[in-house]
C-alpha cells in the first residue's frame, strides 16, 4: 500500500485547536553489527576499552591506509535483510559521505548511497492495543560508525576516543508508515527482536548499539504529507515516544498559529523532554557523495545468499504462529514467550511432552514473575527448564498439589536440587489416602460445632474447613479429595 | 555546467580550504575549464556500456572477522597536535 494513503486510527488522531491532526513517522535506525572486528579493519569492535585501544591505523585514517571489508559484517547485513523479508542486492557500492567533525578522522564516512546491499522489505508490527501494521523497509545499508567525543574533561578542549570509529553499522530506513508514537515504539521493538533472534545486533540501547533518527511531520487526516523534521540520534525506546509526542505537538502549534514548518534537524533533550533546533549541522548536509575509489563494488554470489537463507533461525512471527497453533496458547502468552529467543527455547523445553498451556502458565507466571522481581534474565535463571518440567510432572502425577508445587519451585529457586527428591526428602507428597483425610475432617467437625451450624446456612463457609484441613495436614492433602469428603460429611 | 564565485567559496568552505578573495576569480576560471573539459566527455555515446569500476578484472578482497590489529594507543595519538591520556584533544565542540 502506498505509504501516504494510510490514515491513522481515529483514536490516534491528535486534537488541535482547529481540528484533528495525524502524525506521520518514518525512521532511520542505526544498528551496530555484532562482530569481533570492525567493518574495514582488524581492530576490535568490542564496546568500551581503554581510550584509542581498539584502533588500527586504518581507523585513525593515517595516510596510505586502505580499507579491507570484513566479510562477516556483510553476512550479518544480508542475514538482517532476509529477516526483514527484503530484496538482497547482488551488486552494491560503497560511497564516501563527506563532512568534517573531530570524531571522523577520515573526513568522510564510508557508507552506501545509491546502491545499498539490501533493498525493499516489510516488517509486521503488533502494536500494544492489539492492531497490527506493516511497516515498509526502504533499504538497509552498511556504514562506519564515528568515534566518540567527551566534553567534560577539560574547560576548553574536547577529548576524542576512536574506539568506535569504523565499527560496522546497519542503517535501516523505513517508509513513513507509522502514525503514532506507539506504532513507532512497537516498530523499533520489533526490529530489535528480529535482530536479536538473528544474532546480527545485540540491541543493547545503553551501549548505543541501537539508535534512531526519527522523521516526524503532521497533516490533516488523509491529506498530503506535511514538511518533516528529523530528530537525531534518540537512544531509548521510551525517549522515542516522548520525542515524537513533543515534536508532533510543537508542529501542530506552529501550523495552527499560521506558521510553517522549516525542514530541519532537531535534537531531543531527554531532561527537558523537548526537541530543539540543531542549526549548526544544516550546512553540513551537502555530503558530496561519490563512490569510494578504495573499494571495489560488493558482489554477492547467489549461492552464498541462498546458504545464509537456508541457515536462518525461526523468526519471531513464525514462532508466535507456531506456538499458538501447536501449543494452543493465546496470542498474548505467545507474544510474552517469544519476546526473547532464549525464553522461547526455555518454554519449548518445559513444554516438551507436557501440556503446553500448563507449561506456559508456569513459565510466564512463576518463572518470569520471579525473574522480573529479582531483576534477573532468562540466561541466569536459577531454575532450569528441566527442573521446572519435573515440578509440573509431579503435579500431573498427583504427587503434589499446585500449591505445594509453588513451594517446591521456591526451594529449587533458592537451594537448587531435583524436585522429585525434594518432595520425598521433605515429606511434601500429597496425601491422597482418604482415611487420613477423613480423620482430619472428623476432628475438625467434632471440634467446631458452631462452624458446622454456620456452614449449613452459608455454604461459602466451606473454604474455612478446607483451610483447617490443609493446616493440619501441612498443606499436603489433595484439595479435590478434601472438598469431596467435607461436602459429604457436612451434608452439603 | 559551470560554477560562479559564490559556489567557489562554498566548495572551499566545505573542503575546509582557506581561499582568499583575490584567488576566487582565478579558481572560478580553473574550475570552469575543468568542467568544460568534462562536458566534452559527455558527448561520447556510452549507451549500454557498464560503468568501469576497476581496470583489472578482480573481486573485492575481503577479510575474516578476526581481531588482528589495535592495542597501540600511543602510536595512534603520537602525531596528534595535542593528546592526553591517550585521547586526542581538539578545540571544544559542543552541540
Amino acid at each position: 500500500m502506498n505509504s501516504e494513503l494510510r490514515i491513522a486510527d481515529k483514536k490516534d488522531w491528535l486534537k488541535g485547536a482547529t481540528g484533528d491532526w495525524e502524525v506521520i513517522i518514518g525512521m532511520e535506525v542505526h544498528a551496530q553489527v555484532s562482530s569481533k572486528a570492525k567493518l574495514f579493519s582488524g581492530a576490535s569492535a568490542e564496546y568500551g576499552g581503554e581510550p584509542n585501544d581498539h584502533v588500527s591505523l586504518v581507523d585513525a585514517a593515517m595516510p596510505g591506509m586502505l580499507p579491507v571489508i570484513n566479510e562477516f559484517c556483510v553476512e550479518q547485513a544480508v542475514k538482517t535483510g532476509l529477516g526483514l523479508k527484503a530484496q538482497i542486492n547482488p551488486h552494491s557500492v560503497f560511497d564516501r559521505k563527506n563532512y568534517f567533525y573531530p570524531d571522523l578522522p577520515q573526513g568522510y564516512q564510508i557508507s552506501q548511497y545509491k546502491q545499498p546491499v539490501v533493498g525493499e522489505g516489510v516488517v509486521r508490527v503488533d502494536v500494544e492495543d492489539g492492531h497490527s501494521i506493516d511497516v515498509g523497509i526502504e533499504r538497509l545499508h552498511l556504514e562506519q560508525d564515528a568515534g566518540k567525543s567527551l566534553h567534560d574533561q577539560h574547560p576548553n578542549m574536547s577529548f576524542v576516543d576512536l574506539n568506535r570509529s569504523g565499527v560496522a553499522l546497519m542503517e535501516i530506513v523505513s517508509r513513513p508508515d507509522m502514525r503514532s508514537a506507539d506504532e513507532a515504539k512497537a516498530y523499533v521493538t520489533k526490529l530489535r527482536q528480529i535482530m536479536r533472534y538473528l544474532g546480527t545486533c545485540d540491541g543493547n540501547m545503553e551501549q548505543g548499539s541501537l539508535r534512531a533518527d526519527i522523521n516526524v511531520s503532521v497533516r490533516r487526516p488523509g491529506e498530503p504529507f506535511g514538511t518533516r523534521c528529523e530528530i537525531k540520534n534518540v537512544n531509548s525506546i521510551r525517549f522515542m515516544g516522548q520525542a515524537i509526542a513533543y515534536e508532533a505537538r510543537r508542529q501542530i502549534g506552529v501550523l495552527e498559529d499560521g506558521g510553517k514548518i522549516d525542514q530541519e534537524t532537531r535534537l531531543f533533550d531527554a531532561k527537558k523532554g523537548e526537541t530543539r533546533s540543531m542549526r549548526s549541522k544544516e550546512e553540513a548536509h551537502d555530503y558530496r557523495y561519490f563512490p569510494d575509489p578504495d573499494l571495489l563494488p560488493l558482489e554477492l554470489e547467489a549461492d552464498w545468499i541462498a546458504h545464509i537463507k537456508a541457515a536462518l533461525p525461526e523468526l519471531p512471527d513464525e514462532k508466535r504462529d507456531r506456538f499458538i497453533k501447536d501449543y494452543g496458547l493465546s496470542a498474548y502468552d505467545a507474544d510474552v514467550l517469544i519476546a526473547e529467543r532464549a525464553s522461547a527455547a526455555y518454554f519449548e523445553t518445559v513444554a516438551k511432552g507436557r501440556d503446553g498451556k500448563t507449561a506456559a502458565n508456569w513459565v510466564i507466571n512463576e518463572l518470569f514473575g520471579r525473574l522480573n522481581k529479582e531483576g534477573k534474565d532468562i540466561e541466569n535463571t536459577p531454575v532450569s527448564a528441566d527442573q521446572l518440567g519435573a515440578v509440573i510432572d509431579l503435579i500431573q502425577a498427583g504427587t503434589i498439589s499446585g500449591k505445594i508445587a509453588k513451594d517446591v519451585f521456591e526451594i529449587v529457586w533458592t537451594e537448587g536440587g531435583n524436585p522429585a527428591e525434594i518432595v520425598e526428602k521433605r515429606g511434601l507428597r500429597q496425601v491422597t489416602d482418604t482415611g487420613a483425610i477423613e480423620k482430619a475432617v472428623d476432628d475438625i467437625i467434632a471440634g467446631n460445632p458452631d462452624k458446622v451450624e454456620q456452614v449449613k446456612a452459608k455454604p461459602t463457609m466451606l473454604g474455612w474447613f478446607v483451610g483447617q484441613v490443609m493446616k493440619t495436614t501441612g498443606g499436603k492433602a489433595n484439595p479435590q479429595a478434601v472438598n469431596q469428603i467435607l461436602r459429604q460429611k457436612l451434608g452439603l | 555546467m559551470s560554477v560562479d564565485q559564490k559556489t567557489v567559496r562554498r566548495i572551499a568552505h566545505l573542503a575546509r580550504i582557506k581561499v582568499s578573495e583575490a584567488d576566487v576569480p582565478r579558481l572560478e576560471g580553473e574550475l570552469n575549464s575543468i568542467l568544460h573539459w568534462i562536458e566534452q566527455l559527455n558527448e561520447v555515446n556510452v549507451e549500454g556500456v557498464e560503468p568501469l569500476t576497476s581496470v583489472v578484472a578482480m573481486k573485492m578482497k575481503k577479510r575474516a572477522d578476526v581481531v588482528t590489529d589495535g592495542n597501540y594507543p600511543q602510536d595512534v595519538t603520537r602525531n596528534a597536535p595535542a593528546a592526553e591520556d591517550e585521547f586526542f584533544m581538539v578545540p571544544k565542540v559542543v552541540e
